[in-house]
């Protein structure tokens, strides 16, 4: 009796203790995020104060309507939008037939293209930033979306990251689609790609945040102010006579909602697809 | 419906070949089982007739078309999984209409054909739920509901009972049966259980290492196994296979075992004296005599209709099967011999069965 009270007051106290440092990593990551939206509320000089105070004097309401009026905010928005949703949609399709290609077709040469193709992630991005503005250029797309688009949407990790996931799909499925009468095309669509949407969901997220957030590329690219996405946009409160931090936090603030509301959305569908693939095969 | 015929078929993946020339037919509406120990490439066979294997060499026919080169969609064949393979995202409806929408066929017939195998199945009250929300045995049910609906020449079966419990799978396999029977369709089945085989089976092919051992009915197989390796495969318990060489007495020929025991051979038994052969004697054979053998008890298995009784004779484990409850104990020394008349004589090198004369 005495054994179990130990034993059940050791796990009690290693659980407050998991609690507490989990709490502790969680503050550690949430903080920024505070940070930010306590400056996007306050004066640019308080933003610079010093002593720093935790939370605004005054709240500053007004600066999000500011940020939003001062600058062609909802027209950087659009072009974000555009921007993240072309690529995001471009990455999906494409790593979604070539996932299933290395993952599933059997080819001369399949593993060493993989491989190949997978080598192409050990280059360092900035590495390609001038080769890729040159061909950008010569093709005449500079500050054009196609020319922010392209280049970014065709990236080895969805491949990679679809195949890994399409190859835990029972062979028999797709098998069984085949007797079925599908034809290749037809099982990808019909029951790869729904039985895939935790990895297409997670996908999608990383790939549209990635390019939300997305600053060089778009800044070298698009060289026209109307053209701007958000993160390059925003640098325009960065100015000769001073930096407004405050806008530029109240700005960061706008711009990380709709990354907020796609995870939210993209959440419950990876929750939901996981618990339905609980009962895939029928087993 | 249709007839397969399946001629000289060989399944090699680069130098390894794991079928070696197969030659078997299956009649129109016939229900025939494949049955073998794992790794004997039955399924593998049973995936070149549905075009999910290609073939190495050969030829298989079905409905008297070589389908070598046709795609699963076009040999007029439906499946069933082990695992059923069910897709998992879709109601029963739908993972049941799934290929007659790629046929393109109309709405109306869709719904007909969908309930018609429901009805078929008892699947009616089941149409709107998903895979995961059915019981092993309704998944199953569903599998075959998915081949009824295309109303194909020809019903694979890849070991479907597996994962069922023992009881769901008495039942289910009475259900494939009677499913039989009313379609009338041509049916290969597929599984290492030789009590499936047995109990469903118009014929049996048994195979080994890519070679078949034996083809004909249940019974046939069960009283005439063509060799030792068929002969210890089908029966449950297995048949009990005693080495020795054969000497004549005056009481006719008579086995003489390395073990230093002594058995008598059936009296119509073409063996000449000297021979080394295996003796085969089915456990429901092996009979209570006092001028027989002695052997002691090791283990004693009381099913209700019979008693298993696990014996050591000689240096050799040996069972028998009894169905008059015998009271006999772990450790109690008894004497048997074996039903003579129904006992099978081997080849000990080549395991070929000797005939008897007739």
């Amino acid at each position: 009796m005495t054994t179990r009270s130990k034993s059940a007051g050791g796990a009690l106290a290693l659980q407050i203790l998991n609690h507490v440092a989990l709490g502790l990593v969680a503050l550690l990551f949430l903080f920024p995020f505070f940070w930010m939206v306590s400056n996007a509320l306050r004066s640019n000089a308080e933003v610079l104060a010093i002593p720093v105070r935790i939370l605004p004097s005054v709240f500053q309401w007004d600066n999000f309507a500011v940020t939003w009026t001062q600058l062609p905010f909802g027209r950087f928005f659009l072009n974000s939008l555009v921007v993240s949703g072309s690529v995001t949609v471009i990455t999906v399709f494409v790593s979604c037939l070539s996932g299933y290609a290395f993952a599933r077709l059997k080819f001369p040469g399949r593993d060493a293209l993989l491989m190949a193709y997978l080598g192409t992630l050990m280059v360092p991005a900035i590495m390609l930033i001038i080769p890729l503005f040159l061909i950008v250029n010569s093709l005449g797309m500079v500050n054009t979306f196609q020319g922010v688009i392209l280049p970014v949407a065709f990236g080895t990790f969805g491949s990679f990251l679809l195949r890994q996931f399409f190859l835990s799909i029972p062979m028999e499925l797709e098998e069984a689609a085949r007797i079925d009468g599908a034809s290749r095309l037809r099982i990808l669509v019909s029951i790869i790609v729904p039985l895939s949407m935790p990895a297409i969901g997670l996908l999608s997220l990383f790939t549209f945040i990635g390019q939300w957030n997305n600053f060089l590329w778009p800044l070298i690219v698009m060289t026209g102010a109307d053209n701007a996405t958000l993160p390059v946009g925003l640098t325009q409160f960065q100015t000769q006579q001073g930096t407004a931090w405050n806008y530029i936090m109240a700005g960061a603030t706008l711009s990380m909602l709709p990354g907020i509301v796609l995870a939210i959305i993209l959440q419950k569908l990876i929750y939901n697809s996981i618990a339905l693939n609980a009962g895939m095969g029928g087993r | 419906m249709a007839n397969i015929s399946i001629r000289s078929a060989v399944k090699a993946y680069g130098p390894l070949e794991v079928l070696h020339g197969v030659s078997v037919d299956a009649r129109d509406g016939e229900f025939m089982v494949l049955v073998g120990p794992s790794g004997c490439g039955k399924s593998t066979l049973l995936r070149m007739i549905a075009g999910l294997e290609s073939i190495t060499d050969g030829e298989i026919e079905i409905g008297g078309r070589v389908v070598n080169e046709l795609e699963p969609k076009e040999r007029d064949i439906a499946m069933v999984f082990q695992s059923y393979a069910l897709y998992p995202h879709m109601t029963v409806r739908d993972n049941m209409a799934f290929a007659l929408k790629l046929a393109r066929r109309s709405r109306e017939d869709i719904e007909r054909e969908v309930n018609r195998a429901a009805d078929i199945l008892d699947l009616s009250q089941l149409l709107d739920r998903f895979p995961r929300q059915l019981s092993g045995g309704q998944r199953q049910r569903v599998a075959m509901g998915r081949a009824i609906v295309r109303n194909p020449a020809v019903f694979l079966f890849d070991e479907p009972l597996s994962n069922l419990d023992a009881k769901l799978r008495v039942q289910m396999r009475g259900e494939i049966k009677a499913l039989h029977q009313r379609l009338g369709a041509t049916m290969i089945y597929v599984t290492h259980d030789q009590m499936e085989a047995m109990t469903m089976a118009d014929r049996i092919v048994v195979m080994r290492a890519g070679r078949i051992e034996q083809v004909g009915t249940p019974l046939d197989i069960y009283d005439h196994p063509a060799n030792s390796f068929v002969a210890g495969f089908i029966g449950s318990p297995s048949m009990n296979l005693i080495d020795g060489v054969v000497r004549s007495t005056d009481q006719g020929l008579v086995l003489d075992t390395p073990h230093g025991t002594t058995w008598p051979l059936p009296a119509n038994a073409t063996v000449l004296a000297g021979a080394k052969i295996q003796l085969g004697i089915r456990p429901e054979h092996v009979l209570l005599d006092t001028a027989g053998v002695e052997a002691e008890a090791i283990l004693v298995e009381p099913t209700g209709a019979e008693t298993h009784v696990q014996m050591r004779v000689g240096g050799q484990t040996l069972t028998g099967v009894f169905r008059d409850r015998p009271a006999i104990a772990a450790g109690a020394r008894f004497r048997v011999r074996p039903d003579t008349a129904r006992a099978h004589v081997f080849d000990c090198d080549s395991g070929n069965r000797i005939p008897a004369r007739s």
